[in-house]
């Protein structure tokens, strides 16, 4: 069993856990994955590791509520359990001295991405900060980042706070030297970052969390096509270049199962499961 | 004049199974197991050879014949202890070793009739005992040191409970969720119970061995780090990694590796969706390509899970299928269709990228390969188009590579096994390793031999140490 030592909601429907994991704190590096069980009906979760506080023993994860077992987990208190923890999970993100790293993070995985993007400050590098969401009460971590990055831009789908979209990214690849950006999203804004950045030839790194059971290289589920190869995010990964992934067949096997999702939902806000 | 001998049966005695027709609608177990009367009954038929040919075909040696005839006095309490000097495990392997290959190819019945049907015997009396409580024996006393077993299949959990019954603290670091290996991810519910497999780990727990989950060693602790604490250290990571075909459309939805579909029905338990979380889709129209015990599972799991037509497609033919008779039969009766000689080219996929039919094309079988099988040969022009909702690719598995990754000094061949002599001895002093992830994708059983000779290995290398 794994307790839960701190739970925040950061935005509505949007929860930060910190669970107790020190043998996993000890070995956590950004980048990397758990996957958990909340109970014995569970499905395996994988959620990307957003701090590792050694002292404390703890690991960071941040869950936006959109299914079955996102919501129950939403559903768990300060000093309640889970069933099973299992990391940390997939190769740790390349941490270097490169230059000015641009780091775009959306929706939940800008709380990871403030862990990689400690990483790259210690490193040594500058760090301009790119921060999104669907709409301003969405946006997590805008301190956080803030206080980490050289620079900080705000973008929202509705352009109500921040830039309207990823578009004003052009002009700033365009204007400054970028060494290398680090993409963590939503499929589809790693694919418009990727895009974004095609042209000048910056490396992108895209980190995939697709559909996985095991998460470590067993199942296979989470293949995805990199430059014409079929990889596993969960052990190739988590970490690709974003010019060679194919977007558009990892879109289309993440909605394999979404009927059984909606019905597992519904089964769920029905009060369903005895176990 | 000596009495006259009663007349041996010649027949096996039939072992009770689900009838095919309800058995398609449901996950119970398909054979039922003998009675009582039963296993008297078959185990009168042994013969009691002298040289017990059983038991050289028997890679845990345990003593067949002897366990045998404790069946006839009705001795079942004796006769499990018997089972248990040789193997840990008995309700397991009671059901999933190949004993028609094993301890039954060389019994002296078979050459006049059916063979003793050893395999059920051995079902019957760990099932015997399951049903009255384990029975924990004394073992020798503590040595005071410790091994680490890493991955809780059948190689880790047999070289555990050895080394537990020779005094040894044995803990085991298990990546999944549940111990049990293949035996909990892999097989089916209707062919292993998985109510058994985690009865048979607590029985190992009581053993002594400490049974740590969720502990992927290589990324948790690095060998290295085990040997700190350690004495001596038993990698049993198995073949986990599933195989594709490198064909175009492979990665469509609706295309799954056995492993994915297998894991999710059982380890997942996705036959009872949604009361457990993980779901599966099984279309109408099932193609599972590869000829092995697990092609077969993936089967008669689709079958089960609603499909209306499941066919296997396989290279070569009938007669080079790896797959025990016995599910190759119980397969057939339950309706699964074989397509032999036939090998998928490539996917297609409908404008939802999912996989609507499958390019297939013929093949004719050349000389014998490496395997001894012989090799299958496409007939040119021979390409037809099937349609199908839903494949299931079993066509072997790969050894687990995370430890050969973060091993230096482990000496691995390039099929990414790792290298030992006969007793599982490394590359590295102190580590051991066997199972599949030496051999590449093999038995249960000779898992549990490797398991086996390697605790007697460890406990030689640690007495003198």
């Amino acid at each position: 069993m794994y307790k839960i030592v701190a739970k925040r909601e950061l935005v509505p429907h949007t929860s930060l856990f910190e669970f107790s994991a020190k043998e996993i704190t000890a070995k956590t590096k950004p980048g990397q994955f758990v996957i958990l069980r909340i109970d014995e009906g569970g499905e395996r979760i994988p959620l990307t590791i957003a701090d590792a506080n050694v002292e404390k023993g703890t690991i960071t994860v941040v869950c936006h509520e959109v299914g079955k077992s996102t919501k129950q987990l939403g559903s768990l208190k300060e000093g309640d359990c889970i069933l099973d923890l299992l990391g940390p999970l997939g190769k740790p993100a390349e941490i270097g001295k490169f230059g000015t790293v641009l780091c775009v993070g959306g929706g939940v995985m800008v709380a990871p991405l403030h862990f990689q993007v400690k990483a790259f400050r210690e490193a040594g590098n500058k760090v301009i900060g790119v921060i999104g969401a669907r709409t301003e009460s969405h946006l997590i971590f805008e301190d956080e980042m803030r206080e980490v990055c050289d620079e900080l831009y705000v973008a929202t789908d509705d352009g109500i706070r921040g830039y309207k979209g990823l578009d004003f990214l052009k002009e700033l690849l365009k204007e400054r030297k970028i060494d290398r950006v680090i993409a963590m999203g939503p499929i589809v804004t790693l694919k418009t970052v990727s895009e974004l950045t095609r042209p000048h030839g910056i490396p992108t790194i895209v980190n995939l969390i697709p559909i996985m059971v095991d998460g470590m290289g067993m199942c296979g589920a989470c293949r995805v096509t990199v430059g014409g190869k079929t990889m596993f995010a969960c052990v190739d990964g988590p970490d690709f270049d974003g010019h060679q992934v194919d977007f558009e067949e990892l879109m289309t096997r993440m909605k394999m199962f979404t009927p059984q999702e909606k019905l597992a939902f519904v089964f769920y806000e029905q009060g369903g499961r005895s176990l | 004049m000596s009495k006259p001998k009663p007349k041996i049966k010649k027949e096996v005695v039939p072992m009770p199974k689900q009838d095919p027709k309800e058995r398609i609608r449901n996950f119970n177990e398909v054979a039922l197991g003998y009675t009582e009367e039963q296993a008297v009954a078959e185990a009168e038929r042994c013969l009691q050879c002298v040289k017990a040919p059983c038991v050289q075909g028997c890679p845990v040696e345990i003593d067949i014949p002897a366990f045998i005839q404790l069946i006839r006095e009705r001795k079942f309490d004796e006769a499990i202890r018997k089972v248990k000097e040789g193997n840990s495990l008995p309700a397991i392997c009671g059901r999933v070793c190949p004993q028609e290959a094993q301890c039954q190819a060389n019994c002296t019945m078979g050459k006049v009739g059916d063979p003793i049907s050893i395999g059920r015997l051995e079902r019957f009396l760990a099932d015997w005992e399951r049903q009255r409580g384990y029975e924990i024996l004394q073992h020798s006393n503590s040595t005071g040191k410790r091994v680490a077993i890493v991955g809780a299949g059948p190689a880790g959990l047999t070289a555990a409970a050895d080394l537990a019954k020779l005094g040894y603290e044995a803990v085991i670091f298990e990546a999944l969720h549940k111990p049990g290996g293949v035996l909990i991810y892999g097989i089916p519910e209707f062919r292993l119970p998985k109510k058994i497999v985690e009865e048979e780990a607590e029985y190992i727990e009581k053993l002594g061995v400490t049974i740590k989950t969720n502990a992927m060693i290589g990324k948790l602790y690095t060998i290295k780090e085990l040997l700190e604490q350690f004495d001596a250290v038993f990698i049993g990571t198995g073949a986990g990694l599933p195989r594709f075909m490198r064909i175009p459309g492979e990665n469509l939805c609706g295309i799954y590796s056995a492993n994915e579909f297998l894991i999710r029905v059982n380890l997942m338990k996705a036959y009872d969706f949604p009361r457990f979380d993980t779901p599966v889709f099984v279309g109408e129209k099932v193609a599972v390509i590869g000829g092995g015990n697990t092609a077969m599972d993936s089967a008669r799991c689709a079958l089960r899970l609603g499909a209306k037509e499941v066919k296997i497609v396989y290279r070569r033919s009938r007669q080079e299928m790896p797959t025990r008779a016995e599910e190759v039969e119980n397969a057939e009766e339950e309706g699964v269709v074989f397509e032999f000689l036939t090998n998928p080219r490539r996917f297609i996929g409908n404008d939802r990228g999912w996989v609507k039919a499958m390019e297939c094309i013929r093949m004719r079988l050349g000389e014998p390969d490496a395997s001894g099988r012989r090799r299958p040969i496409p007939i040119e022009d021979s390409e037809f188009t099937t349609d199908v909702d839903t494949v299931i690719m079993a066509i072997g598995r790969t050894p687990n590579p995370i430890i050969q990754q973060t091993t230096e000094g482990l000496q691995v061949t390039k099929w990414g096994t790792i290298v030992t002599d006969e007793n599982g001895k490394t590359s590295i002093e102190g580590v051991y390793a066997g199972g599949d992830i030496v051999t590449g994708q093999a038995t249960v059983i000779s898992a549990m031999g490797a398991g086996k000779k390697a605790a007697k290995a460890i406990h030689q290398y640690l007495m003198k140490k």
